[in-house]
């Protein structure tokens, strides 16, 4: 039976005629009792249950997952990670996960396919260089890797983009920062899955959370679509489902739910060799390695759960995007999709013991979860296992919307989130 | 060369023939051939390479569902990646590149990776590449994926049109059972869309022998298109519905010839949805052959193009359906043997290298034959029913996923509905759409056996012909335990492909059923998305480019400001004057004649939003930080309005005019958002009866005559005013009569010199600017741009609202703590000023800074830092930076922590990695006293 | 393209109209304590299913009250809010 991945591996299963794969993770009965269990299998939620074990020696642990593990936006986004960030505490916090990122290939033996191509935010006018160069400064100081690129630098890493003179957004430079990239968002839920199923955590599928068990006060478990289980701790790592949960937990959240679209084109041969985004122009995108243009803007700023965007919102961000890169109107659209997002009104998100006790919040990174995932999962586990806040987490507890100390990321960066 | 052409018969005019080329060599055809019929004819086989393993292949289908064959196409001057060969019509002097391809479709370099297809399984990506790391492998991995290449150098592509519509019916397929919806809906005296993606309408009546109300097929179609035309309805052929949207919009993509493509989004008050079935292979060992084709698609080929696909044809099935392919190609001259499982019999094996030379069946009987037709059942068509959250139903006699039961407003009929025999479809009309009755077809009723790949199934067995998916690679999932349908689908990559899976998806869950002990209905589907079919960028873009994308605003003198030369600027989405004159050395000239003498300057965009009503004071004393109530008529008071988390959301000047009537000035970026909290409050907190609120930024032109000489400018200009200090003190306000319309005067000053804002109708500001700019040049000043009364007021410490704010700062930090203790009433935000934060003691705090290493003005953007710490760290930051005007030396602007009590210390700033210094002071560089207000 | 419904103008295009909140989220004076002005300020109810919600039709500057789906995204007619005549 092969369980390591390796190009050996493949060579000696290719010759086997793949017999001897084995699962990539178990589908174990739920058992009546975990020391934790961690609700959404999500990146976040796998990586916390991987963390508990690996980093915390606590195996004993049931994900519980309503549907199909990263089938919610783990499995929706558009694979960019990055840190560049405006406050010491959100660098601290993504730059952790891009660490960590670099060496997950490896850590899980399993490849993420992480492709640190850089990542271009566009100034279009003076005053937007002006909040470039703070950012890049803010983030130089709080130890990433950050540089202010000027026109030709743009030109250098675009050299499709619009530079003609009727540009409605023309590239007078920006945020640039080289060791962001995309990776595979199926290969990082998979991954970590796989892992933790080593590890001895259970993976629960098509198990839905119904009710929190409350006994004097805490949290003691949950009961699910496949019956109750009772654990010390649990956590919720649901996204933009957090205050259906909550509810049930009997408080609310500062968070808001919204469709999050993108869409990806028909591949094409290599064209676009880094991530952009134009805040002007209300658009990102990424090729994908398999030739895809991923693209993805703003919300459809209507409350919503219902994973589905509409028309205006998806024109809008391909006019964005065919008026930074005319040559893209030669594209097709392949297929669009939407996540649900947990926007906080901060954009920075939460993590701490929830108003229930021994409920334990990982929510509200809004649009920008997946970049997070590998420090979501060791903070929250560091959290649970050890009651207590990593430094990296403190400031993103909920408590901040009491003391007024929100982390505003789109009013330091004077970038819309 | 097997395929031939057939000298009679079809759709083809053979009195217009044409060519195009493909891979470099020519290939002929007539008009109306499409791409792909005219590629048939001319017996070349190989016209792709699949995506992974680069094996060769041919023509599949004979319509969207085409997984195989995509050409990058030139046109003249115009260019278009990844087309489908077979919805495009044949024309003269295409150059057509297969894609993906090197150097063509028939000799591919990398055709040698099929040798190693045994190491390279679905998902292998995923389990190698750890040394050195990926970024080692992606480079020669990306330029082998890919499908088509954008062409840089060609003329971008025309905008798309775009259409809103309305409706009572759409109809998705004209097909017959579409065409009967759309004439009964038509006569009952509804508006009706009938869309259909092939180059005419007819659907299968235009290749299938068939007999309605005792009429062959082709005559009761024409007299149906004549009718159609009688009767108004819209007809659209080319043209694919893509997608159904929340409330009921449902939008098409149509394909026209003499222009781009259009999008029409539609809103009826039905969508009947007959979008026909899609045929799908069989499952067998090199059924990915070219020559293996679409029995469908063949007989389309046939009748339509009279393109006969082979000499000798083995016709694969498990349907009736091919009852009648077989029969047509017979009477065409072909030897066919068909091979159908419904009597036992079923192809294990396609022989050949490159094209199929023949099949093995299961029995080990082997038949010689160049074409093998091949129909494995019909999946309905039932994306658009899904896409709307349409329940589906497997029906197993069937063999395809229907719709459950129609959806409000959605219904579907026809072989969309899992009617596959026209009669049956037919006679379910009347209760579907509520009709009095329908035509009445003869067809043999649709007689189907299961045929699923199987596991263990021996050799390799094409599942996803675009994306070289197996029956193997679906075993692996299983084995992996990758069992739900979406696992599956993400591991294989299977229905991921352009084609999205039309003829793969039900083979492969089938399949994964069969491994895991779950039925075809318990492993279910994946979620139907838009677009069913690819749509260009540039439909769904429109005319939304260019100056027409977030259009800037104009000021009302703007042709002036051109005449003097201007050079402009996008601040805040309005075009202003940077500058007059190219030279950025003009900036700080036209704020030294400022101050020297007189500027002036269009500050049309600052907003002027009228408060009104015997309310009016208290709902602004709420409104605002500062009291307002104390205001005199005839007075202004500049001020703050917070955000409730106690944020400066903008700043301004309030004029009351007299006791209910007030403007309140606002940034010129923010006069919407200003505008949306004024009005959000009142509905909020006081009766309708008490307050209006009217915004008239846009309507009202404001020019600001600066400078000691503002005066005689304005005197010079015609206005007269009393403009003695006694008559028109500094922060009041006045109208006059000017020429047709009332002017008000503002004797406010943003530059810290004698200033007054000349508020106009906009209609009018022109004739006033001539007259103020004359003025202002005999007093020696003249125009000045928004950059350098940056300058002037930075050198007062004025503050810009989200320039030397952010979206902490709060009114405290900017050195106003007066109206937070004085004030009396409730105010927006007030709550939040007593929070921890609001009063934590190390805020960042407006400051002034002036360079302290000789090396001119700070850069905007450098952040100071705390060195005394283990890491250093950022203790605030510039936000503005000029070289002095009056002051004789570069200023700028701060946030630093602290800062209100650090006056006169050093500190160090960091910029991109170099290092400045700066010394801290109050944020007010020139006349403190306020002394040249009244020069 | 969704189509709201304003109670003054009638049945518009989704662009046109602006998510103002929960319904009945009402402001605490200014004397409350820390938790329930962060209730009224950042907490929301965020139903998922039925929802009561504020929105502001733009072009007129309206503010009203509807009710709306959050999953099936059907939303009833609006309604003009109450206030004093």
């Amino acid at each position: 039976m092969t369980r390591h991945y390796s190009a050996f591996s493949l060579l000696k299963e290719g010759l086997a005629s793949q017999k001897g794969w084995m699962k990539a993770w178990e589908s174990p009965e739920p058992k009546p009792r975990y020391d934790m269990v961690i609700v959404g299998g999500g990146g976040h939620g796998l990586a916390t249950a991987y963390y508990l074990a690996k980093r915390h020696g606590i195996t004993d642990v049931a994900v519980v997952e309503k549907g199909w593990l990263g089938g919610g936006n783990t499995g929706r986004n558009t694979t960019v990670v990055r840190s560049n960030y405006f406050f010491p505490e959100s660098v601290r916090l993504y730059d952790m996960a891009l660490k960590l990122y670099e060496g997950l290939s490896r850590e899980l033996n399993y490849n993420i396919m992480l492709s640190q191509r850089g990542m271009i935010s566009l100034a279009h006018t003076p005053a937007e260089m002006e909040m470039a160069a703070r950012v890049v400064n803010a983030m130089q100081i709080n130890g990433t890797d950050a540089e202010l690129f000027g026109p030709e630098d743009v030109k250098r890493v675009l050299p499709i983009y619009n530079f003609g003179p009727k540009a409605r957004y023309p590239a007078l430079g920006g945020v640039w920062q080289g060791r962001s990239g995309t990776a595979r968002h199926d290969a990082v839920a998979w991954g970590y899955a796989r892992a933790a199923s080593r590890l001895g955590v259970h993976i629960l599928q098509r198990c839905e959370v119904t009710e929190f068990l409350v006994e004097g006060g805490r949290c003691r478990g949950v009961v699910t679509s496949r019956g109750t289980i009772r654990a010390e701790k649990v956590g919720l790592a649901v996204a933009g489902h957090s205050s259906q949960m909550a509810a049930k937990a009997g408080f609310r959240l500062p968070i808001t739910s919204y469709a999050l679209q993108a869409c990806v084109s028909e591949p094409v041969k290599p064209i676009l060799d880094t991530v952009v985004l134009s805040p002007g122009a209300g658009t990102y995108a990424s090729q994908s390695d398999k030739g895809e243009m991923v693209v993805g803007g703003g919300l459809d700023r209507i409350p919503s759960y219902g994973q589905r965007g509409n028309l205006p919102v998806l024109e809008t961000v391909l006019s964005g995007l065919v008026e930074m890169f005319p040559a893209f109107r030669q594209l097709n659209l392949m297929r669009q999709w939407a996540g649900i997002v947990d926007v906080v009104p901060d954009s920075s998100p939460i993590l701490g013991e929830s108003p229930l006790p021994g409920l334990y919040l990982n929510c509200g990174w809004g649009t920008g979860g997946f970049k997070a995932i590998p420090a979501g999962g060791v903070l929250l586990a560091h959290l649970m296992a050890t009651g207590q806040h990593h430094d990296i987490s403190r400031p993103f507890d909920l408590d901040r919307f009491m003391t007024g100390r929100l982390i505003d990321e789109a009013a330091g960066s004077g970038i819309a989130h | 060369m097997t395929a031939r052409r057939l000298p009679q018969g079809g759709e083809i005019d053979r009195s217009r023939p044409l060519s195009f080329t493909f891979d470099g060599r020519p290939v002929q055809g007539f008009h109306g051939d499409t791409l792909a019929s005219a590629l048939l004819a001319s017996g070349e086989r190989i016209l792709g390479r699949s995506f992974k393993y680069r094996r060769p292949r041919g023509l599949w289908g004979a319509g969207t569902e085409e997984p195989n064959v995509y050409a990058d196409v030139t046109d003249g001057s115009r260019f278009r990646p990844n087309l489908r060969v077979t919805l495009e019509p044949a024309r003269d002097g295409l150059a057509l590149r297969s894609a993906n391809t090197s150097p063509s479709a028939r000799a591919d370099r990398t055709g040698f990776l099929d040798l190693f297809a045994r190491f390279l399984p679905s998902a292998f990506y995923y389990k190698t590449f750890f040394r050195p790391n990926w970024h080692f492998y992606e480079p020669a991995i990306r330029r082998m994926a890919g499908l088509g290449r954008i062409n840089t150098a060609a003329h971008p592509a025309p905008d798309g049109d775009q259409l809103n519509h309305h409706c009572d019916a759409v109809v998705v397929g004209a097909g017959p059972v579409g065409i009967v919806a759309a004439l009964a809906l038509a006569r009952a005296g509804e508006s009706v869309v009938l869309a259909d993606d092939g180059s005419r309408i007819g659907g299968s009546l235009l290749f299938r022998a068939a007999r309605i109300d005792g009429q062959a097929g082709a005559d009761w179609l024409a007299g149906a298109e004549a009718e159609l035309a009688r009767l108004g309805v819209t007809v659209l052929p080319r043209t694919t519905a893509f997608g159904v949207y929340d409330h009921g919009v449902i939008a098409l993509n149509q394909r026209r010839d003499d222009g781009p493509d259009r999008l029409w989004r539609v809103r009826p008050r039905r969508i009947v949805l007959a979008a026909g079935a899609i045929e799908r292979p069989l499952p067998f060992d090199a059924n990915d052959l070219p020559g293996v084709m679409s029995a469908q698609a063949a007989l389309s080929y046939l009748r339509r193009q009279a393109v006969l696909p082979g000499q000798r044809i083995v016709i694969a099935t498990n349907n009736s359906s091919t009852d009648e392919v077989a029969a047509a190609m017979a009477a065409a001259g072909a030897g066919v043997t068909v091979i159908d499982a419904r009597k036992g019999q079923q192809v294990a094996r396609a022989l050949g290298r490159r094209e199929v030379t023949g099949v093995v069946l299961e029995d080990g009987t082997r038949i010689g034959c160049d074409c093998v037709l091949v129909s494995g059942g019909f999946a309905a068509t039932i994306h658009l029913h899904a896409q709307a959250k349409g329940r589906l139903h497997w029906d197993d006699r069937r063999l395809s996923f229907v719709p459950e039961a129609p959806l409000p407003g959605l219904v579907t009929v026809g072989a969309a509905a899992g009617h596959f025999s026209l009669a049956e479809a037919f006679a379910a009309l009347p209760a579907a759409l509520g009709l009095a009755g329908a035509p009445v077809a003869e067809t043999a009723p649709y007689d189907v056996t299961p045929v699923w790949p199987r596991p263990e199934q021996k050799g390799r067995v094409w599942i996803d012909l675009q994306h070289d998916v197996t029956a193997k690679d679906v075993e692996l999932a299983a084995r992996e335990n990758m069992v739900s349908v979406e696992h599956l689908k993400r591991y294989t990559t299977l229905g991921m492909a352009t084609d999205q899976g039309k003829t793969s998806n039900l083979a492969g869950l089938a399949l994964m059923g069969q491994l895991t002990g779950r039925s075809i209905p318990e492993v279910g589907t994946t979620t139907y998305r838009p677009p069913f079919a690819p749509v260009p960028y540039t439909s769904l873009a429109g005319l939304r480019g260019g100056p027409r994308m977030n259009p800037v605003r104009r000021l009302a003198c703007d042709g002036r400001h051109r005449a003097e030369g201007a050079c402009f600027g996008d601040y805040g989405g309005w075009l202003r004057p940077a500058h007059y004159g190219t030279d950025e050395s003009a900036i700080l000239a036209e704020a030294k004649m400022a101050r020297a003498s007189v500027g002036l300057f269009d500050a049309s965009p600052l907003g002027k939003i009228e408060v009104i009503g015997p309310d009016a004071a208290t709902f602004l004393d709420f409104i605002h930080y500062n009291t307002v109530s104390t205001l005199k008529p005839g007075h202004c008071r500049y001020g703050f309005i917070l955000a409730e988390s106690g944020v400066v959301y903008d700043d301004g000047v309030l004029v009351r005019l007299d006791d209910h009537r007030f403007v309140v000035s606002c940034s010129s970026a923010h006069v919407a958002g200003v505008h949306g909290l004024l009005e959000e409050w009142r509905q909020d907190r006081f009766p309708a009866a008490r307050i209006a609120i009217h915004d008239a930024t846009a309507e009202t032109a404001t020019l600001t005559v600066s400078g000691p000489k503002a005066r005689e400018t304005l005197a010079a200009a015609g206005i007269n005013a009393d403009l003695s200090d006694a008559a028109f003190p500094h922060m009041t306000v006045r109208w006059h009569g000017h020429g047709e319309g009332a002017l008000r005067l503002t004797r406010v000053s943003f530059t810290g010199d004698r200033s007054y804002e000349v508020s106009v109708r906009q209609d009018l500001a022109p004739a006033l600017w001539d007259r103020l700019v004359a003025a202002a040049r005999d007093q020696g000043g003249g125009p000045i741009g928004i950059e350098a009364l940056m300058i002037l007021r930075a050198e007062k410490g004025f503050i810009v609202i989200g320039k030397d704010t952010d979206g902490m700062t709060r009114p405290m930090d900017l050195g106003v703590s007066g109206p937070l203790a004085a004030k009396k009433v409730d105010f927006l935000g007030r709550r939040s000023l007593h929070t921890q934060e609001a009063q934590r003691a190390d805020r960042n705090q407006l400051v002034g800074l002036v360079p302290a290493d000789g090396l001119g003005p700070l850069p905007v953007g450098a952040h100071g830092i705390d060195l005394s710490a283990a890491t250093p760290r950022s203790i605030g930051y510039v936000t503005s930076s000029h070289p002095g005007a009056a002051v004789g030396h570069p200023i700028a602007l701060g946030l630093i922590e602290r800062g209100a009590t650090r006056h006169g210390q050093e500190i160090t700033l960091h910029h991109l990695g170099k290092r400045r210094r700066a010394t801290i002071c109050p944020p007010c560089f020139l006349d403190p006293k306020g002394e040249r207000l009244h020069a | 393209m969704q189509i709201f419904s304003c109670p003054f103008c009638g049945p518009r295009p989704e662009p046109e109209f602006h998510f103002g909140g929960d319904l009945g989220n009402d402001r605490p004076g200014p004397d409350c304590t820390a938790e329930a002005w962060a209730e009224y300020l950042h907490f929301r109810n965020n139903p998922r299913g039925t929802a009561e919600e504020i929105w502001l039709h733009v072009p007129c500057g309206e503010l009203f009250a509807m009710r709306r789906d959050t999953v099936t995204m059907a939303a009833d007619p609006g309604r003009a809010l109450g206030g004093q005549p």
